[in-house]
């Protein structure tokens, strides 16, 4: 046993003389599947960031390469997938997921061996609030940006009969919620609380509109959905402004609602491409490289790429060029300090963005992105 | 809110759930027919359905700027339906005659089957609309002519409203409806198709050749679906690539509600689901205070259809078939 | 080819292969013959002890090449083969289940301290293997068609959840949760009766119903089961919706660490025996254990009186009933088993997963383990088992296999057949695209395989009478045409 153990051990050692060092970064998102539209903005994302970044690493040393998987967007699934990705040595980031559901026990995967991730799209607070070192992400919180979307409703738009509607999973409800009770807090009535899974019929609850009369109304989901919502409610002569989340943050919303879309607002932290530099050439790059504009998550992924990056850079170098330990590279990540196309991204202890602007976004023409109405500091729950 | 309040949009919820009906009416019938004549759960049918909407789509993208969007609509129609008829013949074609050339009487080997031609189906298309336009989500144009109120002249009655695109599903699905009761009671072929349905192997000694009346269902089946996939996505705006699963199961279930294997009852089947779900997903909330709302207008549907098949176990027009021992 | 000649060729391939791929691990070439070896033993037919010994050799090789190598799939999946090859070919009882023994409660958890992968397929293995064989019960045995099975697997996940964690205090009151994450064993009896009675109660008005009448009310009750568990999170909290449970208790293991520890496996692992590793094994030895039980308790009913009436009313319900078999009861116990079977896997899988959601028990799930119980051989217990370690292994590792050496392939511009990868557009990412080769995979078995995997033995002699009766029809038709 003991000589095998050596043999082994020397065919390892060869097997990595010869090369150059492999460090890998996943992506875990579903990329099949009624969601895979959404998974796969964050694979694109991801891709992007990489390819960028390959050219660099070469430079030290390192094979960089990107590892897309598919979660299904089942938890089964996606914890198989950790596993897999856990016990591929090369591998030092993960980039996902989109759903909370798959994340939190993925992530309970990733941490037994201190494997980074940062999240593009898992709002969900539980998702940071358990405290593990090396979970990290991005995007917003749902206790944040759904009371920032109240506080404008309510205060500045002076709207008094709300009308809330989420999409039954973990994100949509979560803002639903949050929004809902804020804008009690804030005087406001809520009259009525539905949650949906439909994808394409939206008639009940466009009719239930009809009866209630609200003044404005608030979709907790993505955009696929709401997109749909926003064009059946004009199309049956509802005029309501449409509030929601950075759900709704996509150029694909304006494609699907068309000009029903004008007069929709909603929040992000994501501020519009062409308020920064770097966004607009992420914008460019993206569209010439996958022949579509960046949708959904696309940006994130690639800010939370960025993120593993940088955080990998960092502990490279303070291991004197050599392939660091995942732990290593989760201390470094949550060290990052890095202006991403999203706005300035630092962490705090529990791994979300210490300060987020969030960005009230007005439609005001059928064309993406809308214009800034408003911009919110906020910071985070110290306690969850 | 008051009972007058509640009331004001009953009418309204009536008619969509109207439009609604007919467009699970209309993939029913897919499932019916196939059933009829194979004793098949044609899972698959769903994408056939959503093929239509997609091929749908292509033609208006093709064909959108400009033109008269009348007929621009028929040509939809027609090629969604020619697209989705083709598919549905290659499908029984290359995945279940094989089942049946080896002799299998087992119903669930095609039910396997029909399920993994339904996964190619859905990320066939996925890939073919990403390949050819980018694209994952695709829209039907919302046309100013297709969105005037047909009943704003007339005063709108009991404060209805129908768009010129309700008026188009409803006067589509019932020529279609009219003309397959036409194709199945009056023609030589619905008589054969009716006899393969009866039974198969004495057909085949009547001169009937059950493939190719097979084959014709399909082909039937699978039109109407196209039909029915450009109607949805006229009304409902947007279809993917995995738009076909949702009303493909309430399809079903109007079918096994009517039931299955029974033309007009598939049609009934149809509406009376459409109603319940509209009527469920527009009231339960008020009448639950909130506690039980939109969400659970699938489970009420569900509950009255195994409330209806406990009373009446094969279904609202199915006959009660007296087993053969 | 002769006995004799068999006796001499499998074993000494066997052992020319061993060396090889011993003295070269990581050789694809040598671990290719190594799985010809393993062909021929099941191909070839030499005597009993031969092959037993042949078998035992290889679970021996396979498992030091485990070890040397981690991330050895070849090495895995020559284990499964063995296993496989030793639990259906003609070998002494005893042979069998000491081979069944040794790989599946030494080999892979040795293989799984190098690799958790390993672990993590088998535990779900072993999951869908007991789904796959109550669904079984119900499909297969009683041909009564469920397509809304899913269900029973959630009331036993949130059986234990909602008490296992604090979400019961919603609705309890008293600070008395989480329970004592002991108690967990005593919840695994409590979700199998708790599924059961859910079983007899969706049972008592669907089972009324026949064919695919029953089918879509399955699928309807299924889909009401994940409705409920999706919004009951008002007016009482009770399964906190979309948002789910978590954390989910899980019984200490400190004293198996402790175990693990005295056993010296720290140095296999590498380091000294944690906590994760340990909860890892022991969910996977749990589950084992589960399935053991659950094919016994199969294994008996079926050989009971109640195995053959269900086996009756399959095969003919009005001959069943002029027979005296009372139908609605004993359908009922079928669900009921069936239920119970999918109930306590479900509790183990929540506090495998410390998590539970809706997501785990949709409509595709139930078709999933349909999919594996037809898959495998309809009614047969072996096939079931089979079935389920197909789908499973298909659709968590071997096409995700697949679809990483194509990516790797793309990323290093690998030309095959003159088409470079590096060309491949991203619309077709390969990630993107298992389920369409899960799809057709389904399609081409159900055409070349209808019977399954492991057909029962009615069965296939059921298909062969209609493979000839369809061939007699055929050449009537032909006569007539």
């Amino acid at each position: 046993m003991k000589k095998l153990a050596i043999l082994a051990t020397g065919v390892l050692a060869l097997s990595l003389a010869s090369a150059q060092t492999v460090i890998k970064i996943a992506s875990v998102s579903p990329l099949s599947g009624p969601q895979s539209v959404l998974g796969e903005s964050i694979k694109l994302g991801a891709q992007l960031a990489i390819e960028e970044a390959q050219p660099r690493f070469k430079a030290m040393g390192f094979d960089l390469q990107f590892a897309p998987q598919d979660d299904q967007a089942t938890p089964d699934v996606g914890v198989a997938v950790a596993r897999r990705i856990v016990n591929d040595p090369d591998l030092l980031g993960v980039v996902g997921h989109l759903n909370s559901g798959v994340a939190i026990p993925a992530s309970e995967v990733y941490k037994d061996t201190n494997l980074v991730m940062v999240s593009p799209a898992n709002t969900n607070p539980r998702i940071t609030d358990r405290g593990y070192l090396n979970v990290n992400r991005v995007c917003g919180r749902d206790d944040v940006q759904g009371p920032v979307g109240a506080e404008y409703a309510v205060k500045t738009l002076k709207k008094t009969r709300l009308f809330v509607i989420h999409d039954k999973t973990a994100y949509g409800q979560g803002l639903a919620e949050a929004f809902a009770n804020r804008a009690k807090e804030l005087g406001a009535t809520v009259v009525s609380f539905v949650g949906t899974e439909e994808a394409s019929n939206f008639q009940p609850l466009i009719l239930q509109m009809r009866a209630q009369k609200p003044d404005l109304v608030y979709y907790g989901g993505i955009y696929d959905k709401g997109g749909v919502l926003i064009k059946q409610m004009r199309e049956r002569g509802l005029a309501m402004p449409v509030m929601g989340g950075d759900g709704l943050d996509s150029s694909e919303l304006v494609k699907i609602a068309g000009k029903a879309v004008i007069g929709t607002l909603y929040t992000t932290t994501s501020g519009p491409i062409d308020t920064l530099p770097k966004a607009a050439a992420f914008a460019k790059n993206y569209k010439a490289k996958f022949g579509k504009d960046s949708e959904a998550y696309g940006a994130y992924a690639y800010d939370a790429t960025n993120v593993i990056l940088a955080g990998l850079e960092a502990a490279i170098k303070a291991n004197g060029g050599k392939k660091p330990t995942r732990e290593e590279v989760a201390k470094a990540v949550r060290q990052v300090k890095l202006d991403g196309i999203t706005g300035r991204i630092e962490f705090d202890d529990k791994g979300d963005r210490k300060l987020s602007d969030y960005y009230v976004i007005y439609m005001k023409t059928d064309s993406y992105p809308g214009v800034v109405q408003k911009i919110i500091q906020f910071a985070p729950p110290k306690k969850g | 809110m008051s009972i007058a309040e509640l009331l004001s949009i009953l009418p309204q919820t009536l008619l969509e759930g109207l439009l609604l009906g007919f467009v699970y009416a209309m993939v029913a019938l897919g499932y019916t027919m196939v059933y009829g004549v194979l004793g098949l759960i044609n899972f698959a049918h769903s994408e056939i359905f959503m093929i239509g909407a997609v091929t749908g789509i292509e033609v208006f993208r093709y064909l959108g700027n400009g033109g008269n969007p009348y007929l621009i609509l028929l040509l939809a129609f027609i090629v969604a339906a020619a697209v989705s008829g083709t598919v549905a013949v290659l499908v029984e074609r290359l995945a279940y005659r094989p089942l049946r050339r080896r002799g299998s009487k087992n119903v669930l080997v095609p039910l396997i089957t029909a399920i993994g031609v339904s996964f190619l189906l859905q990320d066939l298309v996925r890939a073919i609309e990403a390949l050819w336009h980018n694209e994952f989500n695709l829209q039907y144009p919302s046309y100013d002519t297709f969105n005037y109120d047909v009943l704003s002249k007339l005063g709108s009655p009991l404060g209805l409203t129908l768009a010129v695109k309700g008026l188009i599903v409803i006067l589509v699905s019932i020529l279609m409806l009219a003309g397959l009761n036409y194709l199945v009671n009056r023609t030589k072929l619905g008589k054969a198709i009716r006899a393969v349905a009866q039974d198969m192997s004495t057909a085949g000694l009547m001169g009937i050749n059950p493939d190719v009346i097979i084959s014709r269902t399909f082909l039937i089946g699978g039109s109407l679906a196209g039909v029915a996939g450009v109607l949805f996505g006229l009304v409902y705006t947007n279809v993917t690539p995995y738009s076909g699963f949702q009303p493909g199961i309430k399809a079903f279930t109007a079918a096994v509600l009517g039931g299955i294997g029974n033309i007009p009852g598939a049609v009934a089947g149809g509406l009376v689901l459409g109603e319940l779900e509209t009527l469920g997903g527009t009231y339960l909330g008020f009448l639950t205070g909130g506690n039980f709302g939109s969400e659970y207008a699938q489970v009420l549907a569900f509950l009255i259809l195994i409330l209806i098949l406990l009373f009446r176990p094969q279904g609202l027009f199915g006959q009660n078939v007296s087993e053969k021992v | 080819m002769k006995e004799a000649q068999a006796n001499l060729v499998v074993p000494v391939v066997a052992a020319l292969a061993s060396l090889w791929a011993l003295l070269s691990p990581a050789n694809s070439l040598a671990n290719a013959l190594l799985l010809v070896a393993l062909a021929l033993v099941a191909l070839l037919k030499p005597q009993q002890w031969v092959r037993a010994l042949t078998l035992a050799g290889l679970t021996v090789v396979f498992t030091v090449l485990i070890r040397e190598q981690s991330d050895d799939k070849f090495a895995f999946y020559g284990l499964i083969g063995t296993l496989l090859s030793a639990a259906l070919l003609k070998v002494p009882t005893y042979i069998k289940v000491l081979i069944g023994v040794a790989i599946l409660f030494v080999s892979i958890p040795l293989a799984g301290l190098g690799n958790s992968l390993f672990l993590e397929l088998g535990v779900q293995v072993a999951i869908f293997s007991a789904l796959a064989l109550g669904l079984n019960v119900v499909v297969g045995q009683a041909g009564l068609l469920d397509l809304g099975f899913a269900a029973f697997f959630a009331i036993g996940a949130y059986t234990w959840a909602i008490f296992g964690s604090g979400q019961a205090n919603n609705f309890i009151a008293g600070n008395h949760f989480p329970l004592n994450p002991w108690l967990f064993f005593v919840f695994l009896p409590i979700a199998v009766v708790t599924a059961a009675i859910v079983g007899v109660l969706i049972g008592l008005p669907a089972l009324r119903l026949r064919g695919d009448y029953l089918a879509i009310v399955t699928l309807g009750l299924g889909e009401v089961v994940r409705v409920l568990a999706n919004n009951l999170d008002h007016p009482i909290n009770l399964t906190n919706g979309p948002q789910g449970i978590t954390p989910v208790g899980r019984p200490p293991v400190d004293w198996l660490i402790n175990i693990l520890n005295g056993l010296g496996l720290g140095r296999v692992y590498g380091r000294p025996i944690d906590e994760s590793i340990t909860y890892q094994i022991f969910f996977y030895v749990l589950a084992l254990v589960v399935v053991a039980i659950v094919i016994v308790v199969n294994v008996r009913l079926s050989n009971s009186r109640f195995g053959r009436a269900w086996v009756a009313i399959r095969e003919d319900e009005i001959a069943a009933k002029a027979m005296g078999i009372p139908l609605l009861p004993t359908k009922l116990l079928a669900f009921a088993t069936g239920a119970a079977f999918s109930g306590v896997m479900g509790a183990i899988y929540g506090a495998k997963q410390t998590f539970v959601n809706p997501e785990s028990f949709t409509l595709n799930q139930s078709i999933f383990i349909l999919a594996m119980v037809i898959l495998g051989g309809m009614g047969n217990i072996g096939g079931a088992v089979v079935g389920a370690t197909a789908v499973t292994l298909l659709n968590i590792d071997i096409l995700k296999n697949l679809s990483d050496q194509l990516n790797t392939w793309r990323q290093t511009g690998f030309t095959l057949l003159g088409y470079n990868f590096a060309n491949l557009p991203t619309q077709l990412e390969p990630a993107k695209y298992e389920r369409f080769v899960f799809g057709l995979i389904l399609i081409l078995m159900m055409i070349f395989r209808p019977e399954g995997l492991i057909p029962e033995q009615r069965h296939r002699a059921e298909m062969e009478e209609a493979r000839l009766e369809a061939k007699d029809e055929g050449k009537l038709q032909e006569g007539s045409a």
